[in-house]
This record gives structure tokens, sequence and C-alpha cells, in this order.
């Protein structure tokens, strides 16, 4: 292991070590306990510039209390849901199959079509934007989630593709050979034998496209508008503008914005990671 | 009936049959193809036609050649976003020795060290909209943690967003603290592989430290240094949320960079100038197809060595 553990050092590298840790921990997160400690303060607290002191009460279920039951923030919360979860079902269908064509069989446009998904997935997002808009307001799309859903499948297939492909080239070839010595059909060795094989990558791809789409910020802005069917992410500039100031209740509405994300990630962490490195780094 | 159905519906069984192992993967590959296509292939080619008209994205398009390239080539505004894009690119990179000093910190086997690694990961996890306006008023000159810091040592209060000179760097450093979570997942995971034999062998060598890291373990942590550039470069490329988030852009359009500018050109209260916003993009798209070349070149030197 390296670096050397720090069990195998002196007692004081030790006891320097432990003393360390949770302070570099808070340092890294200061920004991000300073907004959850606004979240909590009343209001009057930032009005009498008392933003690092004690608060002076604890308006903890005040402050969410406002942002679930007195703004639209709910509203866009469920926008996020039905835009995220549909993505993730789609894309990883989708890239379940190519990934499947691209893992097994041999043929000759099996590099190019690979590096068309890859390629395309590391496009900027600016060179789609004028005709993927143009596209969605020809279709009636334009400032629905439908819209957006769509565009986010098919630009997440890229990647998925990347990850579900190399993920299956790693299986062993011997069972779909096998198989098909047996003469069992191609489909069902897609359904019966590769997919039940592929379930650490669909658990990682589910939460990594998860989090993708819900921290998406720019096709948010781009292809929607209002209310009714923006996302969380595009919804708090909206919701900070109508609390101009109060950072007390924007606080709290980032919090809950940010909160979806970060309890997939805790929960699901080792697939999240595994989605993470690509599957490269083991 | 019977007997004049059967055979023909053998051949066709037959060729299905016989060409079953070739159709398949064409039919698994269809609706990916189909969604990719629409959505992301066939935009690159038309964006770059737009980019040779004058388009309000309403009326018709119409053609003017070269001039928006020209425009271009003349607009202080582009090469100011151009610059940005280049200190992004540049400094972003510090993401990757950041993360692996992270990671080298934390790669121990004290107890709770596991929630201290997913608590250190946690800036990645937070869409960047909220990073952005936890940085803003990090950097607030009235209460921001930073100036108040700043005041301990004496230093007067600087409004980082305000000021042409720091606004892109205050900014890149909001960048960098997700970013560089991520390249320490990677290193993270990459010295989980390290070969412990190899370390052994190292240190019967009297390899320590700086030593060891660059001739032992750096060499062993090249698919995860390969991961960081990609993911790290394509993030400094996009960088439009925190961008949007913190400045839109300001002050005096000091922070943009290129697909923030090119939004700002297409949809924004400057009217709607899709062939000119296209153009911007076609020029970003071409500098970050260099690094797509580069990257399809490494996988597919990969893929001949396999």
């Amino acid at each position: 292991m390296f670096p050397t553990p720090v069990e195998k050092r002196p007692r004081a590298t030790q006891l320097t070590y432990q003393t360390f840790l949770p302070l570099a921990l808070i340092l890294w997160l200061l920004p991000l306990i300073a907004v959850a400690i606004f979240s909590i303060k009343p209001g009057a607290d930032f009005t009498n510039a008392n933003y690092w002191g004690w608060p002076s009460s604890f308006e903890g279920f005040s402050n969410y209390g406002k942002v679930f039951f007195e703004s639209q923030m709910p509203r866009y919360m469920l926008n996020s849901v039905l835009i995220t979860v549909p993505t993730v079902i789609g894309a990883v269908a989708l890239s379940a199959m190519t990934g499947f064509a691209l893992g097994i069989y041999r043929f000759r446009a099996n590099l190019w079509i690979f590096f068309m998904f890859v390629a395309g997935n590391f496009v900027p997002f600016q060179i789609l934007m004028v005709p993927v808009r143009d596209l969605t307001l020809e279709l009636g799309l334009y400032n629905t989630k439908r819209g957006l859903v769509l565009f986010h499948i098919a630009f997440q297939t890229g990647f998925c593709t990347l990850f579900m492909r190399n993920f299956i080239r790693q299986l062993p070839r011997e069972l779909f050979e096998a198989a098909r010595v047996e003469g069992i059909a191609e489909w069902r060795i897609f359904w019966y034998i590769v997919l039940p094989l592929m379930k650490p990558a669909l658990a990682a791809l589910s939460v990594l496209v998860f989090t993708f789409i819900w921290n998406d910020y720019f096709w948010a802005v781009v292809l929607t508008q209002g209310a009714e069917s923006q996302p969380v992410t595009a919804g708090i500039t909206s919701f900070n503008a109508q609390y101009r100031a109060a950072y007390h209740l924007m606080s709290a509405g980032s919090i809950v914005a940010a909160l979806p994300p970060v309890a997939m990630f805790f929960l699901m962490q080792r697939h999240f990671i595994a989605g993470l490195t690509l599957g490269a780094v083991k | 009936m019977t007997t004049a159905t059967l055979p023909q519906s053998r051949v066709r069984r037959s060729w299905w049959h016989r060409n079953q192992i070739a159709v398949t993967p064409w039919l698994f590959l269809a609706p990916g193809i189909l969604f990719f296509a629409v959505y992301v292939i066939l935009p690159i080619f038309q964006s770059v036609g737009i980019s040779f008209t004058q388009w309000d994205g309403l009326g018709a398009p119409e053609p003017v050649g070269l001039a928006n390239y020209r425009e271009l080539w003349d607009d202080p505004a582009f090469y100011t976003s151009l610059r940005n894009n280049v200190i992004w690119l540049l400094l972003y990179l510090l993401a990757i020795p950041a993360g692996l000093f992270i990671a080298l910190f934390l790669n121990q086997t004290v107890t709770g060290i596991r929630i201290y690694k997913s608590l250190f990961f946690f800036p990645f996890v937070i869409s960047q909209v909220v990073v952005g306006l936890v940085f803003t008023w990090f950097y607030d000159p009235a209460f921001g943690l930073l100036n108040i810091m700043l005041g301990w040592i004496g230093l007067g209060p600087i409004n980082v967003l305000g000021d042409p000179a720091y606004v892109t760097y205050g900014i890149i450093l909001a960048g960098l603290w997700p970013q560089t979570a991520y390249c320490m997942i990677l290193y993270l995971t990459g010295l989980n592989a390290v070969n412990p034999e190899l370390i052994e062998a190292g240190r019967l060598d009297n390899a320590k430290g700086w030593r060891m890291l660059r001739h032992v373990v750096l060499p062993q942590l090249r698919p995860a240094t390969f991961i960081a550039f990609v993911v790290t470069i394509i993030g400094a490329l996009r960088s439009f949320d925190l961008i949007s988030i913190m400045t839109n852009g300001g002050p005096f359009g000091e922070s943009r960079v290129l697909s923030f500018y090119m939004f700002e050109v297409a949809l924004s209260e400057y009217g709607f100038r899709m062939g000119y916003g296209a153009a911007i993009a076609v020029v970003l798209f071409l500098i970050m197809l260099c690094f797509i070349a580069y990257f399809l070149w490494s996988m597919w030197r990969e893929e001949q060595g396999r």
C-alpha cells in the first residue's frame, strides 16, 4: 500500500494524521457547512448583519416549510423526477442493446460505430444547441418535459454505450459461444445470459445518469421555460429571484435541490464509483 | 394449402437462420443509432450549415457565406472568451495533481476512513448551480467568508466576482472544487489496484516518498490519469453553468468563455443571432475535436493492443 499506512508510523505521526483528517474535511466542506447553517437561521439575522454568528433562533422547520409549502419548489422537484427517471430508463435500455451489439459481435463497422458514440459524447453542447432547439420546436415539444427527456436519452446513450460495451467485453466469451453452439436464438442470449450478468453495469449507469440529468442546467434553460416543465436546477434561479437577499430561504432551497443526487450517491456508492471510473480502473 | 406454404416458410426461416448473426447486431443497434444520429450527429452538421447563414430562428435562414466568421475575426468579445477558455483549460488541469494529493492523503485504513472518502467526494455530486451559488456567497464582498478570512491577515476586501482581473480565476476555483473531488475518486480507485508486491520491491530498493510515487506508483496509475485528463479537459471546455450562475458573463463580459458567449449571442436579450452563435460553436467544436481525436487515437491503440 502506498503511502505507508499510518499504523506503521510513529505514534506522533498517527496522532497528527488523526487530528488533521477532520480539520481537512471541515475546511474542504466549509462552503457547504456555511450554507447548511444559513438554512436554519432566521431571516432577521441577515438584516442585522449577523451572518456568521450563532443563529439567534433555530428556524430550520419554518425555513424548509416555506420552501416546501409556499414556493414552486415541490413542482420543480416533481418535474426533475419526471425528467430524470424516464431518461435513466431510456438511456440504460438503449445502451444495453447497443453495448451488447458492439461488445459481442464482430463486424467491420463495429469500431467505427463505437467511436461515433464515444466522440458524440464528448462534443460541446453548444454545437447541438441551435438544431436541437429547432427540432424540439418543430416537434411541438418545446417547453415540455418530453422534449427534454428525448434529447437526454439520445445524448446519454453515447456515454452509456461506451460503458456497457467495455463491460460486456470483460465477460467471458465462452458463455455466449457455448450458448450459440446449443442453438439458442441471439435475442435469447441477450435476454437470458448477458442481461443478468450486466446487473452491476446497469446499476452503475442508472445512478450516474440520474445524477447527470438531475444536475443538468444548460439543456433545461435551452429547452424549457416555465414552472410547468422546468427542472429544479433551472427552477432554483427563479426561486432565488423571488427570494432575493433572503439567504436563509435560498440556502434551504439549494439544499433541497441538491439532496436527491446526494442521497442516491450515499445509497449506491459502490455502483456510483464504478460508473465514474468508466470501468477502466478497478 | 399446407404443402404449398411449408417450403416457403422454411426458406424464410433458413435465411434468418443463416444470417441471424450478421443481422442481429444491427437490429440491436438500430434504436440507439437512430436517436443518436437525430439528436447528436446530424445537429453537428446542421450547426456548421447554420454558421454560414444569418438567422433569427424564426424566418428562413439567409446565406451569408463567411460573413459570420469574418465578424468573429474582429470581435473583441470572441478573443476575451477564447483567452478565458485557455485559462480554464490550463488551470482546470490543476484538479489532477490536487486530486492525486488528496487521494494519497486519504489512502489509509484508519477507522471511519470510508466516510471521510465519501464526504470528500461530496462536492462532485452536487449540481454546479448550487456550487456556483455557494461560491458566490463565499466571495461576497459584504459578508463572504473569503473576505472575513482575508481580514484576519489584514488584507482588504476584494470583490472577486466584480473585478475583471479576478473574476475568471474565482469561477475556476469554484469549478476546481468538484473536479478535484472527481479526480480524487479516480485516483483512490486506482491506488486500490496498485500492485503491493511492486511497492514492497521498491521499498527493498530503498525507494521512498516522491521517488516511489514517480517511478513505481504513478506508472501503475496511468489508466486513472488518462480518464482524469479526459474528464477534466471536457469539463473545462464545457464550463457554462458556473459562469451563468455566478456572473452571467460579467463584469463587462470579462468572464465569458466560448460556450457562454455562444449561448448569449444565440439566445438572450441581445437578440437571436443563431448564425453567429453557430459560428462560435463551430470554433469551440474544432478545439474540442483536437482532444476528441487524441482520445480516440489512444483508445484505438489500446484496442489494437488487446
